[in-house]
């Protein structure tokens, strides 16, 4: 008996059928992923290509998947919570179920999906668009990846293995405190946010490093791709941001766990002290995720407009502006918390402020397309779309910068439409125009066209019809995280109209798969390496990229060296094919991601030995590496002229 | 005999020696708390900025120019938020 109280703890404090029915279908998909593994016999394959790797374009592949994967779970939860509010009085999901579901959507979209969407697309662009053969630290990328991934799959087994969070993805104090919030929910919510941040982390430090030291020779600061800018830019944010969450779940983590009272409302804490922590960083948060985006954005509309990029220098001083400003705005996020009149002002100004450079980077975008040959590709419709959604979402954001009128808005569903308007136009359409263009460079085919661009209408239609109502609802008065509301208010039309453009936005995410199954069967694989006509460097060598990426050191001319080789006869590749020196690959990031695994999910529950044996286990990996003697290893020029003769010819 | 002499490093330590002198005055002499706070901030952070210019050589190498702005950029940040969140949670409450 003993034995089964121990495992009580475990249990489902909220269940239901449809918790259960995920229960097989997890326990089913794992069986089922380990027998195909040991029927197939991919378990070498798996560990020697890609458990293992610390090559750059395999990690951010890998980040590239679990940003899908989590994309689906995210969006799961969002159908469900516009099913459940599509009519007055539902009763599909209870008020719990519907607590747990918008937290765990906001932090798996934020910082499960989002974040390892723009961190692929830095692993798999920026050492190609700056000329190096791998990021400046590799195996410190591998450890980054490792530790968001056991942090992710930690933070999703949550509503299976003791229930999920239930405090908002904000969990603001006293709420998320012991007191309110019982289960281990927002354990799970401190801990999996602290692994994968430390992971953020180490990828800020580590893109820094390569940005700023790994440049092919001629590339000055102001001669880097746009993209590698605004990855550069987010990461100097990411640097100076991440401390303070992870100093603020740390707090978090000891006020539950071991009773300090660092938020709690007595013995000298303070609660809201929290919410100034959690938008500290979480402000300068949402510009780490939208300036890649932007950057992603200004590389192809260059590319489709057939023209270079509209006032490169005030771009790169927009995203410069930005980064400082991003952390001088925090509280907008809490004008109502009940500070004085003279903070909030402060506030508003500084939040008005910050729509001056990003409307600087609008009118260069459409100052790009002036005059230029638009092809209207996939890629490009994304981009298109995003320039007036996006300056919706912005008008209303400074509507919502306001303070005093920010007390009609606040807490409303008016706020969710603002923020869901930046973050889909902004940050999602930008990684889905970034993973069209960018797939036949990693994966050697186009996806197609016809099946992007049903896929890019039922996106937008279905987005804007999801989350325009919103707009009036929230002025109306309809609260978010509100489970449920009366017929009498009024609201029940344009929830439906909600969850109908929800449903199309599903559609449309699942003619994505299709697309990629499609593609994947029907697709050429003769379509050279550059099949959009591009123009900046990481289009330069071959397709599929042989893994030192460049056989010679690529010599730059300018922000476009590509394009200058093309038209301009700029030489890109001089001199002899010499030896390369490549890292070796290691399993220990791997281990260590499955240790912190462990150390995290026993801190959650509160498991003493387990989690001290973890934490050890954790210092001896670092201990081990200190002690290592890896010199990496070496190409033969042989290997390199086989290899490239096999691509099609020396670049 | 110039260029043997570390004329920099051995100003550097005997200030940084003064600097402590001074800060151990706070326990030992009796002044107002006020008083004793700004003596030890002030040459807390003088401490801070001698030991990075002198003994961790900024500036000397030819990333100087992007250290000294690493530093500047996170000052201000620093500043920011802990000013910020003085006037949010505690002046202006």
């Amino acid at each position: 008996m003993e034995f089964l109280e121990f495992f009580e703890r475990f249990a489902i404090p909220h269940p239901s059928p449809a918790i259960y029915a995920s229960m097989v279908a997890i326990a089913l998909t794992s069986i089922g992923i380990v027998a195909g593994l040991t029927y197939f016999k991919k378990w070498g394959y798996l560990w020697r290509e890609w458990l293992t790797t610390v090559d750059h374009k395999k990690i951010g592949i890998m980040y590239l998947v679990s940003a899908l994967l989590m994309l689906f779970r995210g969006g799961a939860d969002a159908i469900m919570m516009r099913a459940q509010l599509a009519t007055p009085d539902a009763k599909l999901l209870d008020a719990q179920h519907y607590n747990e579901i918008f937290t765990t959507h906001g932090v798996v979209m934020i910082i499960f999906m989002a974040m390892p969407f723009i961190f692929a697309f830095m692993n798999l662009i920026v050492p190609l668009q700056i000329g190096a053969r791998d990021v400046a630290f590799p195996r410190l990328n591998a450890l980054s990846f490792w530790l968001f991934f056991a942090g992710a799959m930690l933070f999703n087994i949550s509503f299976v293995v003791g229930g999920s969070p239930d405090a908002g993805w904000t969990s603001y104090f006293p709420l998320a405190g012991n007191d309110f919030s019982e289960s281990v929910g927002t354990n799970y919510y401190m801990l999996a946010i602290q692994i994968s941040g430390i992971g953020s982390l180490m990828t800020g430090i580590n893109m820094c490093t390569t940005i700023l030291k790994m440049r092919a020779p001629g590339m000055t600061l102001m001669k880097m791709p746009m993209f590698t800018w605004s990855a550069f830019i987010a990461n100097v944010i990411i640097v100076f941001a991440f401390p303070v969450l992870t100093v603020a779940l740390i707090m978090g983590t000891t006020d539950r766990l071991f009773a300090t009272n660092f938020f709690t409302t007595e013995s000298g804490g303070m609660d809201m002290l929290w919410a100034n922590f959690f938008w500290i960083w979480g402000h300068p948060e949402v510009y780490i995720l939208i300036l890649p985006a932007f950057g992603l954005y200004s590389e192809i509309i260059s590319t489709f407009s057939r023209r270079n990029l509209y006032g490169y220098s005030s771009m790169v001083w927009s995203m410069i502006l930005i980064s400082l400003l991003s952390f001088l705005v925090w509280t907008h996020h809490f004008f109502t918390m009940g500070q004085g009149a003279l903070t909030n002002s402060i506030f508003s100004i500084t939040t008005m402020a910050i729509a001056v450079p990003t409307g600087v980077k609008i009118f260069n975008w459409l100052f790009t397309m002036w005059k230029g040959k638009i092809r209207f590709t996939v890629p490009m419709l994304y981009s298109i779309g995003f320039i007036p959604l996006f300056t919706i979402g912005g008008v209303t954001g400074v509507m919502l910068a306001m303070s005093a009128a920010d007390y009609q808005y606040h807490n409303t569903m008016f706020l969710v439409a603002h923020f869901h308007n930046t973050i889909i136009p902004g940050v999602v359409f930008a990684m889905l125009a970034g993973l069209t263009y960018y797939w036949p460079k990693f994966f050697g085919f186009m996806l197609n066209e016809k099946i992007g661009k049903v896929t890019f209408w039922l996106l937008t239609v279905g987005f804007v019809l999801a989350f325009f109502p919103m707009y009036l609802t929230g002025l109306d008065g309809q609260a978010r995280r509100m489970y449920t509301y009366s017929e009498a208010t009024g609201f029940g039309p344009l929830n439906m109209l909600s969850f109908i453009g929800a449903a199309l936005m599903a559609i449309g995410f699942v003619t994505i798969v299709y697309n990629v199954y499609y593609s994947f069967k029907n697709s050429s694989r003769d379509i050279g390496s550059d099949p959009w006509d591009a123009r900046s460097l990481e289009w330069a060598t071959h397709t599929p990229v042989p893994e030192y990426n460049f056989a010679r050191t690529p010599q730059i001319s300018s922000s476009e060296t590509f394009w200058d080789s093309k038209k301009n006869g700029h030489v890109l590749f001089k001199g002899e094919i010499e030896e390369i020196h490549m890292p070796n690959n290691s399993g220990v990031p791997f281990i260590m991601g499955i240790i912190f695994f462990i150390a995290g999910f026993s801190f959650i529950f509160a498991l003493w030995v387990p989690a001290v044996i973890g934490l050890i286990g954790i210092f001896v990996c670092m201990a081990m590496r200190s002690f290592e003697k890896d010199h990496g290893r070496h190409i033969s020029v042989k290997e390199i002229k086989e290899t490239e003769e096999k691509l099609g010819g020396a670049k | 005999m110039k260029e043997l002499f570390p004329a920099k490093q051995v100003v550097g330590f005997v200030a940084s020696l003064v600097l402590t002198a001074v800060a151990l005055l706070v326990y030992f002499t009796d002044m107002t708390f006020t008083v004793g706070m700004t003596i030890l901030l002030a040459t807390a952070f003088i401490q801070a900025f001698l030991q990075i210019v002198v003994f961790m050589h900024a500036g000397e190498s030819k990333d100087g120019k992007s250290i000294y702005t690493n530093i500047l950029y996170a000052v201000f940040i620093a500043l920011v938020t802990v000013f910020g969140t003085l006037l949010i949670l505690l002046w202006d409450m």
